[in-house]
């Protein structure tokens, strides 16, 4: 009689009926249309985005938890769920559903005008339209605020020039939002991106995040209407709100890929003989999977009560923090530890467990790094901000 | 178009179903319970039929309390109401006696042009039970359909079985059971089940329905089981050393296995 960790844990006593619903749909989704094909989109780092958005957009997971506008209007703590089950599938495709939902539609939906909201948030809610989020450039990642992209008026309109990088979705994207310097301080654009001047070339020869669309944004001239600038948001704030929102489906999401490498090292030393006895029957490996277990209940006892909070109106950037430093950080540690526990078969794509471990590395510094986390708490600790040393 | 379905829950085939000791009835405790995948099938063809030609589907479903979270999922893929009859005196009740109050819910539903249901139950496959409640409700059965097409009156349908297809044609009111083919279910939508908390459920006891407590469970059941025992454990498998002949001594076990 063997035990699933989140059963032990009692992870579904905290969970409404109608989350557990929506938790299973995309459990469902996942083990149908996605998973016989991750091994092949991971080699291949090629990803059919398009077709998966509509199928997606169908389900109601892009912009679930926005209001209006063709979304489907769930908690927080629900979107949470459906991201760990989408990360338990591959990081990737959280990926996208986060920049999607919680950064491109967050900011049109939070920050956009009447008009930019009826002309994106629609398309962009069932998969027609597929958007990006540009705020990191090629030399400020941790610190956007140095940002060289910039806007100068022309007349009534703006004119953009620079570049903004590891851009996921990029290259695929129907919509651009887009950050960057102004003489009103910093400003959102939302950018067509068969704008003339606007190009995304795709950045390849990654070894993490293979079945993702990762991109740089070029921006040469780009020249749009004064209509097309994000009225809601007035300098870093309105960008920080956004990875606020995408960092909260991180604090699930990287749990799922845990939580997928735990049960693959489970039924692994289940079956797997060393010296004549499954090598779950031996000491040491309990010690790995209890310790991995506990850290992965632990983690879903703190990114629920983050939702909970979330769905009060009460979540600080603060928490959000601990949750996303704690359960990525975590998650890796977990999937190393399999690694061990599924030898030279850890390795191979027939196997989860290398692919989330890669994955993960990505997860580890994007949307804030570990270390940005950690200071974000240090400061909310000690009061004195020690970003700049 | 009116349309109900039956559907119905069963232990989840992925999980060990076990027979209580004291009545040989489902140890429900023993299993997760999930909406029956034949009967997603079945609810997915009412879509389609109501997509087309219009009208209300409601579901209809005998089983204890916690068969609403089958019904929530039927709702929650697009169906606007439903029937759930639950009621201590059914404990045990074989197939007959469930057509016996499928057909009386079925009753409570108003202007019910078709009733739709899986052709058997992954459960206890009896797979009787859709021209049981047909014969009961005096209508058409058609059973085992691959495919289902409504013009005007009239329903024609696909009949698949071992022996062949055969075209069926019936006018409405009828009664049909899908088989796996008929189509492929769809998710539930996160939309479908925010509403699916405020559809309609009625919930009936048998008294509700005029049948008397006598005709249902394991005392007004025509039949019973008697005994049950676990399946054996899987017995190891038969090693053939391939000495050139490999492929002959496969082929020779599968010819005694009848397989081929």
């Amino acid at each position: 009689m063997s035990e699933h960790p989140f059963t032990l844990f009692a992870i579904d006593s905290l969970l409404s009926e109608e989350e557990r619903a929506i938790r299973d749909t995309v459990r469902r989704f996942c083990a149908d249309r996605i998973r016989p094909h991750l091994a092949d989109w991971f080699e291949t780092a090629r990803l059919p985005a398009r077709e998966l958005a509509r199928e997606l957009g169908g389900l109601g997971l892009l912009g679930m938890h926005l209001e209006g506008y063709g979304c489907a209007g769930t908690s927080a703590t629900a979107y949470g769920l459906a991201c760990m089950e989408l990360e338990a599938a591959d990081s990737g495709l959280r990926s996208l559903v986060s920049v999607q939902g919680s950064l491109a539609m967050f900011a049109i939906h939070h920050f956009g005008s009447e008009q930019q909201k009826q002309e994106w948030l629609p398309r962009m809610a069932s998969g027609e339209a597929i958007g990006c989020f540009g705020l990191t450039e090629p030399d400020f990642g941790s610190n956007p605020a140095g940002m060289r992209t910039r806007a100068k008026r022309d007349g009534s309109d703006w004119v953009l020039d620079g570049s903004k990088m590891w851009i996921t979705n990029g290259s695929i994207a129907d919509v651009a939002v887009v950050w960057v310097r102004t003489d009103e301080g910093i400003r959102g654009f939302v950018v067509p991106t068969d704008t003339p001047g606007f190009s995304a070339p795709e950045i390849h020869r990654k070894l993490s995040l293979r079945a993702s669309v990762t991109s740089e944004l070029v921006l040469a001239g780009v020249r749009l209407p004064e209509s097309a600038m994000l009225p809601g948001a007035k300098g870093l704030s309105g960008p920080l709100a956004c990875l606020n929102e995408a960092r909260f489906g991180i604090v699930f999401g990287a749990l799922g890929a845990a939580r997928d490498c735990l049960e693959s090292a489970l039924a692994y030393t289940a079956d797997r003989e060393v010296f004549d006895k499954p090598l779950a029957g031996y000491q040491i490996t309990q010690t790995k999977l209890a310790d991995m277990a506990l850290e992965l209940g632990k983690g879903a006892l703190l990114a629920l009560h983050l939702g909970r909070l979330k769905d009060a109106g009460q979540l600080r950037a603060e928490q959000v923090s601990l949750g996303k430093l704690n359960n990525v950080r975590e998650a890796l540690a977990i999937a190393r530890e399999c690694r061990t526990l599924l030898g030279a078969n850890g390795i191979t794509l027939e196997y989860p467990v290398i692919r989330h471990a890669n994955n993960l590395e990505s997860v580890l510094t994007y949307e804030g790094t570990s270390e940005v986390h950690q200071l974000v708490i240090g400061n909310a600790l000690t009061g004195q901000a020690a970003f700049r040393g | 178009m009116n349309i109900v379905v039956l559907v119905k829950q069963v232990p989840d085939t992925y999980s060990e179903r076990k027979l209580a000791d004291a009545d040989h009835t489902l140890d429900r405790d023993s299993a997760d319970a999930v909406l029956d995948e034949i009967n997603e099938r079945a609810v997915e063809e009412a879509l389609q039929l109501q997509a087309t030609h219009g009208g209300e589907v409601t579901v209809v479903c005998v089983g204890p309390d916690r068969a609403t979270d089958a019904i929530r999922k039927a709702l929650s893929m697009g169906a606007d109401k439903a029937v759930h009859v639950s009621d201590a005196a059914l404990h045990g009740s074989d197939a007959i006696a469930t057509a016996k109050v499928l057909a009386k819910a079925v009753g409570t539903v108003e202007g019910v042009d078709l009733v739709l249901a899986g052709n058997e139950a992954t459960d206890g496959r009896v797979g009787a039970l859709p021209a049981m409640v047909a014969e009961l409700l005096g209508l058409p059965a058609l059973t085992h359909a691959r495919k289902v097409e409504v013009d005007g009156s009239t329903v024609k349908v696909e009949r698949e079985t071992d022996e062949g297809v055969f075209f069926l044609e019936a006018s409405l009111p009828a009664v049909i059971s899908v088989n796996e083919k008929i189509n492929e279910p769809r998710y539930p939508s996160f939309k479908g089940i925010m509403a699916a908390k405020k559809k309609p459920v009625s919930t009936l006891a048998i008294g509700d329905l005029g049948v008397d407590a006598g005709e249902v469970g394991l005392g007004g059941s025509w039949t019973q089981v008697t005994e049950a025992a676990p399946k054996p454990p899987r017995a190891a498998g038969q090693r053939v050393e391939d000495e050139g002949d490999g492929g002959v001594k496969v082929a020779e076990y599968l010819v005694g296995q009848k397989l081929i």
